[in-house]
């Protein structure tokens, strides 16, 4: 197994930064998956756990400069890491300003990621900043745990609002109960609800916009039959979706939630090649 | 949906209240806000809400009906408990942050007894509903203060006696205020662990703008009921110290809205124990 990658690009250090801090803050270990053409992260929390999914896609060749890996064998040429995406973020804090980033996977009496960062040093000697950050590797026959999540035939499908009220709404309401509502329908309407023994709130957002999918064979479009002020609802842990929310480092070209309705939330990022998706269950009453 | 009701609605509510910045309410709420629950007395005049604690202070905000744009109410008085802190996060659903662009427009309305307060917030297209359960309003406590038995009585700009309040000393149980025709005119003192701690003011301060003390007066309150009377002080440009012939202390804030209009809140708290006038000049 090998795997060495440099990002050179001052954006794309900032970027790739930006990918892992945003995913540090809704994790605490996740998978790390190097292919030959995409890094993943990936998180498949057990149900009892509270069974939510992430599956951040970052294509290479946008990101390194120079890339190679080899992975377990030459028919499954992958590597699976399991890493704690806060030790990724606190190694690359001094990167902002850096000439390169390295990242290597090696074997010091463990298996590492090695992360070198090359400042400017204003004279001829090297700046170098290197963090080995401890990974554990996933064996071959756990892989299939870390499939990526099928796309739900969601009942609606709706993009969100502008992250800042969004994000003040759902901070207060986290405040008054544990749990929150999420509906929407397809004529732009999305409400946000909490009720509790003292207080019930509803906040009501409209004219947004709901995308049709029907591009994309794999994806089912909405269904055509559905009454379109009719609205699908999921009840979700508030906390999560809090912390998803907050978790925005970049502010996305665009956030979709797709609502299947008592089941579950699924969120859809994308912002330049990078895509996202979490999926968070329902909490039944 | 609930959100856009037509004004002919307003018909089952005895109380409907309207607001363009909705900040010019939730922050003269934050100033009384130290304890959960509140008891909210609408009137023709406004609102009074009140706020006690430990049957020895009390803290009122009084928001008057100009402060609204729509104000409609059909009976004399109605009373009701709420719990404060949700009614503070529901008005600030929003964020709290001020942007002076943006305003919050508020629909406040109550249809008596046993019904609950409905709050209609929108900002920039935004919608949103609380309904809030309403609870059987306490007695509230009457400390019978009338300014007739008002011994000593300072109205100064608040800016001084931030300092004070916000370095008080917390080792200290109590907070001693001395008024005084003569010197030291105006002191607080606090005794910690670490020593005691005076705070003079000299009557002819221009921060003073006006002393009518007529007797040296000594009274000690309990830091722990004074302290929270810091959140209506760093809100207020003005306050006025009163202390009548029981030793009750009665403390007036003017609070500027953002519009610029005025509201008054004010906190009263009793004394710890008495301390007799011989004792005085320590």
């Amino acid at each position: 197994m090998k795997f060495r990658g440099k990002i050179v690009d001052p954006n794309c250090i900032h970027h790739f930064n930006n990918v892992v801090s945003t995913i540090s803050k809704l994790v605490k270990t996740c998978i790390m998956r190097i292919t030959e053409d995409k890094v993943f992260f990936i998180l498949s929390e057990r149900v009892g756990d509270g069974g939510a999914q992430i599956w951040c896609e970052l294509p290479q060749s946008h990101f390194f400069d120079e890339y190679a890996m080899e992975g377990v064998s030459a028919e499954s040429n992958e590597i699976y890491l399991e890493v704690a995406p806060d030790l990724l973020v606190r190694s690359l804090r001094t990167a902002h300003s850096a000439k390169w980033v390295k990242i290597k996977l090696t074997k010091k009496n463990f298996p590492c990621l090695t992360i070198e960062v090359d400042l400017p040093s204003g004279s001829i000697h090297q700046r170098l900043v290197v963090h080995d950050i401890p990974v554990s590797i996933v064996a071959r026959k756990h892989w299939p745990d870390f499939t990526e999540p099928e796309m739900p035939s969601f009942d609606v499908s709706i993009a969100m609002p502008q992250m800042k009220l969004l994000k003040n709404v759902v901070d207060k309401m986290k405040n008054l109960s544990n749990y929150l509502s999420l509906s929407a329908n397809n004529n732009g309407e999305m409400k946000l609800s909490v009720e509790t023994d003292m207080v019930s709130i509803s906040t009501h957002f409209q004219n947004l916009f709901n995308p049709s999918w029907s591009k994309d064979g794999s994806q089912m479009p909405p269904s055509q039959d559905r009454d379109s002020l009719e609205f699908a609802t999921s009840r979700v842990d508030i906390r999560r979706f809090a912390q998803f929310l907050n978790s925005q480092q970049v502010n996305p070209d665009r956030v979709v939630c797709n609502v299947v309705h008592h089941r579950m939330l699924h969120f859809f990022l994308l912002h330049d090649d990078v895509s996202l998706q979490y999926f968070l269950p329902v909490v039944s009453r | 949906m609930l959100s856009t009701q037509p004004s002919d609605d307003d018909d089952q509510y005895l109380f409907v209240a309207k607001l363009d910045n909705v900040r010019n309410v939730s922050t003269i709420l934050k100033a009384i806000h130290f304890k959960d629950t509140a008891t909210v007395f609408a009137s023709p005049m406004g609102l009074k809400v009140t706020v006690e604690d430990a049957k020895c202070v009390q803290a009122n905000a009084f928001i008057q009906e100009a402060i609204f744009y729509h104000y409609v109410i059909k009976e004399e008085q109605l009373a009701f408990k709420v719990n404060l802190t949700v009614l503070i996060e529901c008005l600030t659903i929003f964020g709290s942050s001020s942007m002076p662009s943006v305003n919050t427009n508020l629909k406040m309305c109550y249809a008596g007894y046993g019904s609950p307060l409905v709050l209609l917030l929108e900002e920039e297209g935004v919608l949103t509903d609380c309904s809030l359960k309403t609870l059987e309003p306490d007695d509230v406590l009457d400390f019978d203060f009338c300014s007739a038995n008002v011994i000593n009585k300072i109205i100064m700009k608040s800016e001084c006696l931030k300092e004070v309040f916000s370095e008080l000393d917390v080792t200290s149980d109590i907070l001693q205020i001395l008024m005084s025709p003569d010197q030291p005119y105006l002191q607080f003192s606090t005794f910690g662990n670490a020593g005691s701690s005076h705070s003079s003011f000299p009557k002819d301060s221009e921060m003073v703008q006006s002393f009518q003390c007529t007797q040296t007066q000594t009274s000690r309150y309990k830091i722990s009921l004074l302290k929270p009377s810091v959140k209506a002080l760093t809100l207020s440009s003005k306050i006025s110290i009163r202390t009548d012939d029981r030793g009750f202390l009665s403390l007036q804030y003017m609070i500027q809205t953002e519009d610029g209009q005025i509201c008054f809140v004010e906190y009263f708290c009793s004394p710890d124990e008495e301390v007799r006038d011989e004792e005085e000049q320590s």
